[in-house]
């Protein structure tokens, strides 16, 4: 385990307004001793790049109900890069098809929660994960 | 086995807290207050229900939810709905057009026709209802930041196809106070809303009044973790707060509160659930009545479609969702429901196909046909257990209402995110007892399957060239139409909303000269000015 208090990024990308989900996450987070910052509604891939950078977080976290995550994501990808936050560790929960988990993948999102996901394998996986 | 069945005489408490007895008798009836509130159907306080032959003179109106994509493969859907023998539309919106953009909004990029039909303008509305008679098919529409634009544009394209507005039939969700809780489609701050809803329902009651321009929402509350009590107690809160809102431009509550309707969830315990209907009914016919002075019954009928169900669904054997979803359809039929909807069994994870929202229109059709629900009006009427339950539920919303007003009252706890907050925390504390098993759920921590089949998750086809043809179509129309009517009418909106006179002949005025939703909005956004969402935990 870090020694460091792990920082967490939550987002909720786009116009998607089904936030209960990202906020029993944030609390889970927080009960497991993270800093969680939430950033509320209708994020844009800008705000979530800057955030993610003035925040120096080590997580960057997604939470996606109504199917717009590839677009979404092909457009942080690059804006993440940019801010050289491609060694920070990118995870996405939420509506998210089996068929899509490679592409996923693929645009840098290596933590993939779909619907079901319990919180403690969350709260595992960005424990050992972070670098 | 659970843990009530090891320990019978451990205190069993249900959802919204009130402690569930072995057995009932009359001596807790009595005790619970007798049954003064119980009445006959059809009549004050209207606990029975709202009518007094209920079902047996005209079953429930059941209306799924469906929009696809553009207008015309929409309309296509409804008709599909249609002849297969349901009764009522409920339509569904893309993202952008719930929070008022413009398909060639740089933000309505990847969004356009993904949850929902794309609306622009008026045009998309005359194709998306074509050949619909809207005299004998009633039409729902979901909607809320961007309600009163699109009543407006519902209004117009009926009295351009010939209806006489007055008689028209229909609903508006427009229940924006929930929106900040749970659903998430706002655009302009707290009290502008507020007054733009004010807007809706003072306009219906003059040109549209057989029109019912909001549907007060517990449902959505409860799925963002409101037990049942709390459900129905923060939707009459809600439902006050616009009453009040119309009442202080002078209106009297029987010139418009018959057109108020709700929207109320339907999974969990099936006792409470049926108490909470039932006694909610004889609450706000009481609160009507007593503290706002209505006179005529309609305006103290609690209105609802009971429906949806999917915070109990499970993505685990999604297959038991059917079952789930036949004893949801049974309290909807229970609770003297007008209108139905079912939350199909593939919902937890997918937007149902054809194939499961036919199963969930027949699985409400059964109970019509086979099962004898509307035979008899109110059936659980006269148990101990129900009875005492549905006082039990009474003063638990009243407590919860009593709390809320305390406090300050809904608008401004709702505008400090202090509802979010408690709400969310009880989400929070209801997934953490499901993951430790403390709230059994079937098949996700009792009688789980050793290995869970993989489940076909699919959104709506999507593709860009389905957005640029509806881009193209909006480009299309701005190119006809007359431009100088637009930029009066859009004017007048703006005008309008600074003065602080209702905005809805305005939008009338602008929808029939062929403004956008994105265009309408932003005049209005330009006065009123766009909400922030308060963050709390």
């Amino acid at each position: 385990m870090t020694q460091r208090r792990i920082k967490v990024l939550l987002a909720k990308p786009g116009l998607d307004g089904h936030d209960q989900g990202a906020k029993v996450v944030v609390r889970a987070l927080m009960d497991a001793g993270m800093e969680v910052i939430y950033t509320g509604l209708r994020q844009t891939p800008e705000a979530i790049a800057r955030m993610s950078l003035d925040e120096d977080v080590d997580v960057i976290a997604l939470s996606s109900l109504a199917g717009s995550h590839i677009p979404f994501c092909t457009k942080l990808k690059p804006l993440l890069e940019a801010s050289q936050l491609q060694d920070k560790l990118w995870v996405i929960g939420g509506n998210l098809p089996a068929q899509d988990h490679d592409a996923l993948r693929q645009l840098g999102f290596k933590g993939i929660f779909p619907t079901g996901s319990k919180f403690d394998a969350i709260v595992d996986y960005i424990r050992e994960n972070v670098k | 086995m659970n843990d009530r069945a090891k320990d019978p005489v451990k205190p069993v408490l249900n959802e919204s807290g009130i402690e569930v007895k072995p057995l009932y008798t009359q001596v807790d009836v009595d005790a619970s207050g007798g049954l003064g509130m119980l009445g006959q159907p059809g009549e004050y306080p209207f606990t029975r229900g709202i009518h007094r032959l209920m079902y047996r003179k005209q079953p429930w109106t059941m209306r799924q939810y469906a929009g696809f994509g553009n207008p015309a493969e929409t309309n296509k859907r409804f008709k599909y709905l249609i002849a297969n023998g349901q009764t009522g539309l409920n339509v569904a919106f893309d993202l952008p057009t719930q929070i008022g953009l413009d398909s060639d909004d740089p933000l309505a990029e990847g969004e356009i026709g993904r949850v929902g039909m794309s609306i622009d303008t008026l045009r998309d509305f005359e194709v998306a209802f074509d050949g619909i008679d809207l005299n004998k098919i009633t039409v729902s529409l979901t909607i809320n930041g961007a309600a009163a634009i699109l009543i407006a544009m519902y209004l117009a394209m009926a009295e351009k196809r010939g209806y006489d507005v007055k008689q028209l039939r229909g609903t508006a969700q427009n229940d924006i106070l929930k929106e900040f809780i749970g659903r998430g489609t706002w655009i302009f701050p707290v009290e502008p809303s507020i007054r733009l809803v004010g807007d809706t329902i003072e306009y219906c009651a003059e040109h549209a009044p057989k029109y019912s321009p909001v549907s007060v929402c517990g449902y959505h509350i409860r799925e963002s973790g409101a037990n049942p009590a709390q459900e129905m107690a923060y939707a009459f809160c809600i439902a006050k707060a616009y009453a009040d809102d119309v009442i202080k431009r002078g209106l009297h509550v029987d010139e418009f509160a018959g057109r108020l309707s709700y929207n109320f969830n339907i999974f969990g315990n099936l006792f409470e659930q049926v108490a909470k209907f039932r006694a909610g009914r004889g609450l706000w016919a009481k609160i009507m009545k007593e503290q706002y002075g209505a006179e005529k019954p309609g305006s103290m009928w609690l209105r609802m479609i009971a429906a949806g169900g999917g915070g109990g669904l499970t993505f685990e054997q999604p297959e038991i969702n059917i079952v789930r979803g036949a004893y949801y359809a049974l309290i909807s039929a229970l609770s003297g429901t007008q209108t139905m909807a079912l939350c199909s069994y593939d919902e937890a994870y997918t937007i149902p196909t054809e194939y499961s929202a036919r199963i969930s229109l027949r699985t409400m059709q059964l109970l019509i046909e086979e099962m004898g629900l509307t035979e008899t009006v109110d059936p659980l009427a006269g148990s101990f257990y129900v009875e005492t339950m549905t006082n039990e539920m009474r003063q638990k919303m009243e407590e919860i209402m009593a709390e809320t007003d305390a406090q300050g009252g809904i608008v401004k706890l709702v505008s400090e995110g202090a509802i979010q907050s408690k709400v969310s925390a009880q989400a929070y504390q209801m997934q953490r007892n499901i993951e430790s098993g403390a709230f059994p759920k079937v098949g996700v921590n009792c009688y789980r399957n050793e290995q869970e089949e993989e489940h076909p998750v699919q959104f709506h086809p999507y593709n860009e060239e389905d957005s640029q043809v509806q881009i193209d179509g909006l480009n299309k129309i701005r190119a006809e139409r007359d431009a100088e009517r637009v930029k009066q009418a859009l004017a007048r909106v703006g005008a309008d909303a600074a003065a602080g006179r209702n905005v809805m002949p305005a939008l009338v005025e602008a929808v029939k000269a062929y403004a956008s939703v994105g265009e309408m909005t932003k005049e209005l956004v330009k006065i009123y000015g766009r909400y922030q969402e308060p963050i709390r935990f």
